[in-house]
């Protein structure tokens, strides 16, 4: 007996849905090793996350609090990936974005019509972001600077620079040298819709809608589409891909910068450690695990948050670290990356008989079925 | 099976059937390869030939039916399978690495490896081999340096290193110069006389006369006849192959000619590797004309229609379209001044594979008024307009949301052509229209040039195929190393002379030649 690997004739349908479940019930596996390892239950543990992320009002409202920066993170890093653009810059543009959201806030709410200073925080924290991510994306299209490497050092420069600024010169005075920004006036707080999720939400679901449509209604997003399928095929109708990259970028940056400022305007209402705990990383999870659709992202971040949820809640509850739902986050990459493999081979094992000969060709085709 | 007297057949298949979504390709298919023979396999594009060889070497797995090697049952579930009952394919794309030596790439992917392959002896091995059959190729060259003819002399190595008795190729004249073809006859019958055996796909005629001892033909997915060359005349194949007699003759209303439309001056451009590839050109093509470029392929043709189509800069001279000099413009401004391309490869660049017929044949309508609005797409417009198209251009598909890349070889070509004609603005640059298709798909991209052309527009025509050139174009024009050497009608050019030009004589000696 034995397993061969074959080509697939079209693209598997049900594997595009099955290889992100089945990798997210193998990390779980994974994680339950690793908690035996730990010596706790695996089962009384998982039932513990589940109820800390999902048991109650509270446990909701937490992990969807969790899920916004990830959802809008996670639909602007799947929009560069459309693009083959390989945006790993998520979390500078967001942290960006909510540097921009704390200066509008501290230092220009109060001068500002109260009815502007909303719209004018989510309009600085998107530029920021766009800006962020447009240096990358005009190195890309016109120098062909490889991305990944550019927008993952940028990130460096924009977590440090928010840590310096609310350690040092935003730092507020009377924050009994506390490490943060002041708070921020009630005007440039971000509305909650309950508990502590805030508009945000609102935003993230409205951001996806735009992309679908995007993507799939409009002359833009049908280019996009064509860019990441066949770039040679792009360029022979008359696609000007680099300007393309470039604007998709601002996109993807414009919606990483939202997710900071959400982060400062809706959740801390100032900025302080916590902005940039890497949200904009788990977005690769969540655009790789989503395969680029927008309504997946929603749903993929909204899983991820719960495990991040859950993961705080264990340490709560039963002593365990916390960095164990980045444990199970990561071993959700493994399963995913290499299962994307069965979307176009599938597996076959064929038996042969005990002289070694071959079986007869008619019992390997009834396998096949 | 061996009792009776007759040689027992090395491979046998038998009732091979094999279903794609939406289409048959092969229906109860049968055939029988001896030792020391070339068995030609004959068909249209489409008629299911490749489809077959891929089932015979693992790449598909058949629906139903048996293969039976030296007349035991074979399950084949991978090449490597395959290379273990000594079946071996040379596809139509080299399957090489460019960047590895010749020897690298032989021992590529061969099992029971040492961890650091003594190359040397590889090389020593090869050098046997290729002396024994004739196949010159140094062993330590990278694939890269070497001309197409050689890439292939290297697939054919690999197989021969690796034991290989029955050797697949796969349309193995398309890419070939004439000499090139004599050597791989030449090679061919030195492999046979040790008793392998050669499957030979292919769709021309002549081919399975020069190279083949049988030939089993096929059609819409199914086998016509299996016949012994010798027995056999071109005429007969071809009937056998597209079920009714062809033309080989085109019927042609005369040329008239009107303004120029495209109007090339002087013009330089470098190649991929910055070297010179256009010195010079001057060429005018009128509103309905068919102007042909021959020349061997590296003349400079691909860059000549890649300057028309803005795809490459020049560096020197002058495009004028339509009376407008359209030199550093962008593809899409070409395209905007109402240049269409049929580019020479078809599915890396001309489609998208893994998007839709309809959304392939919007590829350059979805701008226009008439498929969207402001930003936004109609899709119900690109629906009726994919639906449209699929109609008058005979594009066989199980319908306009089915992935362009299941379709045949032709039915792409017709898609290609059907978008490139309808937002065509009075030029079309055609670069190889007919390469690789069947008969019946040729007649049919043959005959929608012309009826461009009547239409009124001004047709650029690059091919390889002197036949075409001389059949379709009103005049042709020979290229060599990135000059135009002459322009000659087509009615009653002399192919000898054409040829002459092609390798670089010189116009005068025509009346010398003759």
């Amino acid at each position: 007996m034995r397993v061969v690997i074959e080509k697939r004739q079209a693209v598997s349908q049900s594997a595009r849905i099955l290889v992100p479940l089945i990798s997210f019930v193998l990390s779980l596996v994974f994680g339950a090793f690793l908690l035996f390892l730990s010596g706790v239950d695996p089962l009384v543990t998982y039932a513990a996350m589940a109820k800390g992320a999902l048991g109650g009002r509270y446990a909701l409202s937490e992990t969807l609090v969790k899920a916004i920066p990830l959802m809008l993170t996670g639909l602007g890093v799947s929009i560069a990936f459309r693009m083959l653009f390989w945006n790993i810059g998520a979390e500078g543009q967001l942290a960006m974005g909510g540097v921009a959201a704390t200066g509008v806030a501290l230092f220009l709410a109060e001068r500002m019509p109260s009815w502007s200073v909303l719209p004018a925080i989510i309009l600085a924290g998107m530029l920021a972001g766009a800006v962020w991510g447009a240096i990358p994306a005009l190195l890309r299209a016109y120098l062909k600077v490889n991305e990944t490497i550019t927008t993952l050092m940028m990130n460096y420069i924009a977590v440090l620079w928010v840590s310096h600024l609310y350690h040092i010169p935003w730092r507020d005075p009377q924050g009994y040298g506390f490490p943060g920004t002041a708070q921020f006036p009630t005007v440039a707080w971000l509305p909650r819709l309950f508990d502590r999720v805030h508009l945000g939400l609102v935003l993230a679901v409205v951001a996806a809608a735009v992309l679908w449509f995007v993507l799939q209604r409009t002359k833009w997003g049908f280019e996009i589409r064509i860019t990441g399928e066949n770039p040679r095929a792009a360029r022979y109708i008359g696609i000007d891909i680099a300007r393309n990259i470039v604007m998709v970028v601002l996109l993807s940056g414009a919606l990483c910068g939202l997710a900071g400022a959400c982060e400062v305007s809706g959740v801390m209402h100032r900025m302080q450690q916590g902005l940039t705990v890497g949200y904009g990383y788990t977005a690769i999870i969540v655009a790789w695990m989503s395969q680029l659709n927008p309504w997946g992202a929603l749903l993929v971040a909204f899983l991820l948050a719960a495990l991040l949820v859950g993961g705080d809640q264990i340490q709560l509850a039963m002593g365990l670290p916390a960095a164990m739902a980045f444990v199970l986050q990561g071993a959700l990459l493994f399963p995913m990356l290499g299962g994307a493999l069965f979307a176009e081979y599938r597996l076959r094992i064929i038996r042969t008989d005990s002289g070694g000969a071959a079986t007869a060709p008619g019992i390997g085709m009834e396998e096949a079925r | 099976m061996s009792e009776t007297g007759t040689p027992e057949p090395i491979l046998r298949m038998t009732g091979i059937t094999k279903r794609f979504p939406g289409v048959l390709a092969n229906d109860r298919i049968s055939l029988e390869v001896y030792e020391g023979e070339v068995l030609a396999l004959l068909g249209e594009n489409g008629a299911g030939k490749s489809t077959l060889m891929n089932v015979l070497c693992g790449l598909y797995r058949p629906d139903e039916g048996a293969i039976y090697v030296n007349g035991r049952p074979a399950e084949i579930h991978s090449p490597r399978d395959a290379y273990e009952l000594g079946i071996g394919m040379v596809h139509q794309n080299f399957m090489l690495v460019e960047t590895m030596t010749v020897a690298e790439n032989v021992v590529l992917g061969l099992q029971g490896l040492a961890f650091r392959p003594d190359l040397a002896e590889v090389a020593r091995r090869l050098q046997d081999i290729s002396a024994h059959y004739g196949l010159e190729v140094d062993s330590d060259a990278y694939v890269w340096q070497l001309s197409v003819g050689e890439q292939q002399r290297v697939e054919i190595l690999k197989l021969l290193y690796r034991g290989a008795e029955i050797l697949i190729l796969d349309e193995p004249t398309a890419v070939l110069t004439p000499q090139e073809v004599e050597d791989l006859v030449r090679i061919l019958r030195r492999l046979i006389s040790e008793g392998k055996a050669a499957i030979f796909i292919t769709h021309k005629m002549n081919e399975v006369m020069m190279f083949s001892d049988r030939v089993t033909v096929l059609r819409q997915g199914q086998v016509t006849a299996t016949l012994s060359t010798s027995e056999t005349t071109p005429q007969e194949l071809a009937r056998l192959m597209v079920g009714r007699e062809v033309l080989f003759r085109l019927e042609k209303e005369p040329c008239q000619p009107g303004v120029p439309v495209l109007e090339v001056e002087e013009l330089e451009a470098l190649n991929d590797k910055n070297l010179p590839a256009l010195r010079g050109v001057s060429l005018t093509v009128r509103a309905g004309e068919i102007v042909g470029i021959a020349g061997v392929a590296g003349n400079g043709q691909r860059e000549l229609a890649e300057v028309i189509t803005g795809l490459r800069a020049a560096t020197a001279g002058d495009v004028r379209v339509n009376q407008t000099c359209v030199i550093g413009c962008s593809p899409h401004e070409m395209i905007t001044a109402g240049v269409g391309h049929i580019p020479e490869d078809r599915v890396g660049v001309g489609l998208v594979g893994s998007m839709s017929v309809s959304d392939n044949l919007a590829l350059k309508g979805y701008r226009g008024p008439e498929l969207s609005r402001g930003p936004v797409l109609v899709p119900s417009a690109i629906q009726s307009f994919a639906r449209r198209l699929i109609d008058a251009f005979d594009i066989a598909t199980p319908g306009p949301e089915t992935q362009v890349k299941f379709l045949s070889g032709g039915n792409l070509q017709k898609t290609i052509l059907a978008r490139e004609l309808t937002a065509c603005g009075g030029l079309l640059v055609a670069v190889h229209p007919t390469r690789g298709l069947d008969v019946g798909a040729t007649e049919a991209v043959r005959k929608l040039l012309l009826a461009q052309r009547d239409q009124g527009t001004a047709v650029l025509l690059i091919s390889e195929d002197l036949d075409e050139l001389l059949a379709v174009s009103d005049r042709v024009a020979v290229m060599f190393e990135g000059r135009v050497v002459d322009v000659v009608p087509a009615t009653g050019a002399d192919v000898a002379a054409l040829g002459l030009m092609m390798a670089g004589g010189q116009p005068q000696a025509e009346g010398v030649v003759e």
